[in-house]
């Protein structure tokens, strides 16, 4: 499995949203449901994953599935 | 004169039965609960014994989503609410005035597997790895902050916690909430998910559980010579209190009358009772004074009776103070003889046997009841429900801390 793949089958588990939702363009909070708790919870579970730690001033910068994938694949 | 407060729903998870006609034929037949413990590899402890609820399915009544971000004890608490509310003709219901229904719901112990876990995750990964829904789903008023989130009800909203009495107390509250016209209806009750490796050894330790690990359908005996501890229970009891005339307005079916509370502290000891039972003595004739009835007037009373060899000598020695000769006619019962003890849900899991003895004509039975103890020389209704017609029944609990609470629950009469 890529690391995309990987990261869209996080984000759909950690959420409870089916797979075929966690497309590039889709916001966290406005498409997919995400609170901030929730947010908190997929930063550590990218942690885990892919060791990649998420400073808290870039959660901002990351809205949309897109920013993740982005972040996560360029920081890893 | 204060406002009338009635039942009018009911919802229950326990280790006999995930609904309340379930609940109900188990107290009928005098079903066993407890068991050998199945959540988790109990070969290293000393009890290894428990009344888990079996079952238990929490999607059938909780979004699939919100599961997964609750403990075990809110989910109890959640899906016993939803069953009370569907109950009380009050799910998806337009017509009742929403911020005029509070939720009071306590847990003696909270999220204690949630605590457990995330302990884990602190010592074995760090800080940082610890969940952000750790703190929302180990604090015990999240049950009812969830409750009132799913049924939009905005009235007064908070839990209590009082150890093993406190389901009496949220019911207790809820009701002075009514007579004294915080709310009309109120979603009340308790729950519990102690099966845990933490809670169990804890309790253990106290010497406070039963070891009869060999024969665990015979191991909670309320009263009995040879008791030997209680069983550690798991569970959920909602009630739905509700202003008599608001009941009566919508055509509800209303179930009995709560009459009474009393509540004491006993100032003597963190675990002990007093000797005695003297706080359990005022705390049930404040209930009596309260409902304005006399103690020979008691037809039931649904016991605290752990099992352990101090509360039911001590609570035995309380109702003789209190209902002297009537002591011996009036029927006694602990139905955690077959619940085990579901701390803070024990109150509101035996205000519905309160109910169903006052409903059904018929005192639910104390099973495992062998050898009379000298100490315990009442009727404790041994081993079979007995055919009684039941106006007033009392339900006592006392938790550790010293806290002794006591509803009178009555008949409903027009």
């Amino acid at each position: 499995m890529s690391d995309v793949e990987k990261i869209k089958q996080i984000i759909s588990k950690e959420l409870e949203i089916d797979e075929a939702e966690v497309v590039d363009s889709a916001s966290l909070v406005d498409d997919l449901g995400a609170d901030s708790l929730s947010v908190m919870e997929l930063m550590i579970a990218f942690d885990d994953e892919f060791g990649v730690e998420v400073p808290e001033e870039d959660y901002d910068k990351l809205l949309t599935v897109g920013d993740i994938v982005n972040y996560i694949t360029s920081n890893k | 004169m204060h406002r009338r407060v009635v039942i009018t729903g009911m919802g229950a998870v326990t280790p006999i039965g995930n609904s309340i006609p379930e609940f109900y034929d188990a107290l009928k037949d005098g079903k066993n609960g407890i068991g050998p413990i199945t959540k988790f590899d109990s070969s290293e402890y000393k009890c290894r014994i428990a009344g888990e609820v079996k079952d238990f399915m929490p999607e059938e009544r909780i979004e699939k989503k919100d599961i997964r971000r609750m403990d075990l004890f809110t989910q109890y608490a959640l899906y016993a609410a939803d069953m009370a509310i569907e109950d009380a003709g009050l799910k998806e219901n337009g017509d009742i005035d929403k911020e005029r229904v509070g939720v009071i719901v306590g847990s003696g112990i909270g999220g204690i597997l949630t605590f457990e876990r995330q302990t884990a995750t602190l010592y074995e990964k760090g800080p940082r790895k610890v969940s952000p829904f750790f703190i929302p789903m180990y604090i015990a008023d999240i049950s009812p902050g969830r409750i009132a989130i799913v049924h939009g009800f905005k009235g007064p909203n908070y839990a209590v916690t009082s150890a093993c009495s406190t389901s009496n107390h949220a019911i207790g509250d809820s009701f002075r909430q009514i007579q004294y016209g915080s709310a009309d209806v109120m979603i009340t009750g308790g729950s519990e998910a102690t099966v845990s490796k933490m809670a169990v050894s804890g309790f253990m330790n106290m010497q406070a559980l039963s070891t009869r690990n060999d024969e665990p359908e015979k191991a909670s005996r309320p009263f009995d010579l040879d008791r030997d501890g209680f069983i550690m229970a798991e569970g959920g009891g909602i009630l739905v209190l509700e202003e008599l005339e608001h009941a009566k307005a919508r055509g509800a079916h209303i179930y009995a009358e709560v009459g009474g509370l009393g509540n004491t502290g006993d100032a003597y000891h963190i675990t002990a009772p007093a000797p005695g039972g003297e706080g359990a003595v005022r705390a049930i004739n404040i209930a009596l004074e309260d409902a304005g009835i006399k103690p020979d007037e008691v037809d039931y009373i649904n016991a605290h009776g752990t099992s352990t060899q101090f509360n039911d000598k001590n609570e035995t020695a309380a109702i003789k103070t209190v209902f002297g000769e009537h002591a011996y006619k009036l029927s006694v019962s602990s139905t955690k003889s077959m619940t085990g003890h579901l701390l803070g849900a024990a109150g509101a899991v035996e205000a519905i046997a309160c109910i169903f003895a006052i409903n059904e004509g018929l005192v639910p039975p104390t099973i495992n009841y062998e050898n009379p103890d000298p100490e315990c020389d009442l009727d404790y209704t041994p081993n079979k429900a007995v055919a009684k017609e039941v106006n007033i029944a009392i339900s006592n609990t006392f938790g550790f801390g010293g806290h002794n609470s006591v509803i009178l629950f009555k008949k409903y009469y027009n």
